[in-house]
């Protein structure tokens, strides 16, 4: 998808620009765009680094596991039939700690876990099972303590206060991760079976 | 909403000082910890540079040959009628797609209009609240074999849009 998306921008930008006589912009523009990659790269590794050894403590002195426990009764109401002390309760747990703190590469191969065991937990069907749906609609309404990229960006472009916006951010995730959960319970119920 | 610059705030300092202190409580050795996490962050970064330079040159050709701004005027007159600012939609449409594509034009946007502005601020909190909905679920319906999906599409395109919404009142109502 990301092949033809960015084929595709190239080539609207460049036919575009001919048609407009921006061809000189346009030159100076990718000269320009790679470089700053590699500036907001720069800035990147010290707020990312920062972040990941923040998150390396929290994990090495088990913040991670009492968080992961406290999740425990938020994944029962959830996914009232998966078998109690199944392995994938776990899983899922750890994809939603790895989510909410922001930390998405660590998110993705415990997530994919915890779908192999959805699957065969649902017979491996075709058919999708509720718990998987309501898995990746939570997933997806992305509940996000920090937005440490978005941070980093700001920062980059010179923002006074690049934080500013995480109080604002944390309440509108909030509010679409809730609003995420009513739907999986409502369709839950609507659509058993 | 003032409270809500002030939560802003306090979240860095707060998670700091928890975690750091917590780790010095039970005896860690916290410092070792930090350093070993922050040399992955050098991985992560690395990891995502290739694509970063790919991305950033084709919005910043979309952008120097006129096409984007082209386009948000096309659609200016249907998004002003929502309240919600044209120069956005395309980010909202491409961030369902590809989180990498969505960043660079954040960049752009932050490039143009500056990270402290009101298209800046916006940007900032939809960026925080929504997830790449066709990404997410082809990686993980293909890793179950999930051929059909039932309401899931149907639940994460309610919850992403109740995010934007949310963040267009939430920023005006914040800055």
């Amino acid at each position: 998808m990301i092949n033809y998306l960015w084929g595709i921008m190239i080539v609207i930008g460049v036919v575009y620009g001919a048609l407009t006589g921006k061809m000189a912009d346009i030159s100076t523009a990718t000269i320009n765009s790679a470089k700053e990659a590699v500036t907001l790269c720069i800035t990147m590794l010290g707020v990312m680094s920062l972040w990941m050894g923040l998150m390396s403590v929290a994990r090495s002195v088990g913040l991670m596991d009492k968080l992961t426990k406290m999740l425990r009764p938020v994944i029962r109401m959830l996914f009232p039939d998966l078998p109690k002390d199944h392995i994938v309760n776990e899983y899922i747990a750890s994809n939603m700690i790895a989510n909410i703190l922001g930390l998405g590469w660590a998110a993705t191969p415990v997530g994919l876990k915890a779908m192999k065991e959805l699957a065969e937990l649902n017979h491996h069907s075709e058919r999708a099972s509720c718990d998987m749906c309501t898995f990746l609609i939570i997933n997806i309404s992305s509940l996000q303590l920090i937005p440490v990229n978005i941070i980093a960006y700001r920062s980059q472009y010179g923002s006074v206060n690049p934080a500013e916006i995480l109080g604002a951010g944390l309440l509108a995730t909030i509010i679409s991760t809730i609003v995420g959960v009513v739907f999986s319970i409502v369709a839950r119920k609507t659509f058993k079976k | 909403m003032g409270f809500i610059i002030y939560v802003s705030d306090y979240i860095i300092p707060f998670l700091f000082l928890y975690i750091i202190g917590y780790g010095l409580a039970m005896k860690k050795n916290v410092y070792d910890d930090f350093v070993k996490g922050a040399k992955d962050g050098f991985k992560v970064v690395l990891d995502i540079l290739p694509t970063l330079i790919g991305l950033m040159v084709a919005i910043g050709v979309l952008r120097a040959s006129g096409a984007l701004e082209a386009l948000s005027s096309l659609i200016a007159p249907l998004t002003s009628k929502i309240m919600f600012p044209s120069e956005l939609v395309p980010l909202v449409i491409i961030k369902m797609f590809s989180s990498s594509a969505a960043t660079s034009l954040v960049l752009d946007i932050f490039k143009e209009f500056g990270p402290d502005s009101y298209l800046g601020r916006l940007t900032s909190v939809i960026m925080s609240c929504t997830e790449t909905i066709f990404y997410t679920m082809a990686v993980y319906f293909m890793t179950a074999n999930v051929k059909k999906t039932r309401y899931t599409l149907a639940g994460a395109l309610v919850a992403t849009f109740t995010g934007v919404i949310a963040s267009v009142i939430i920023t005006n109502l914040v800055f």
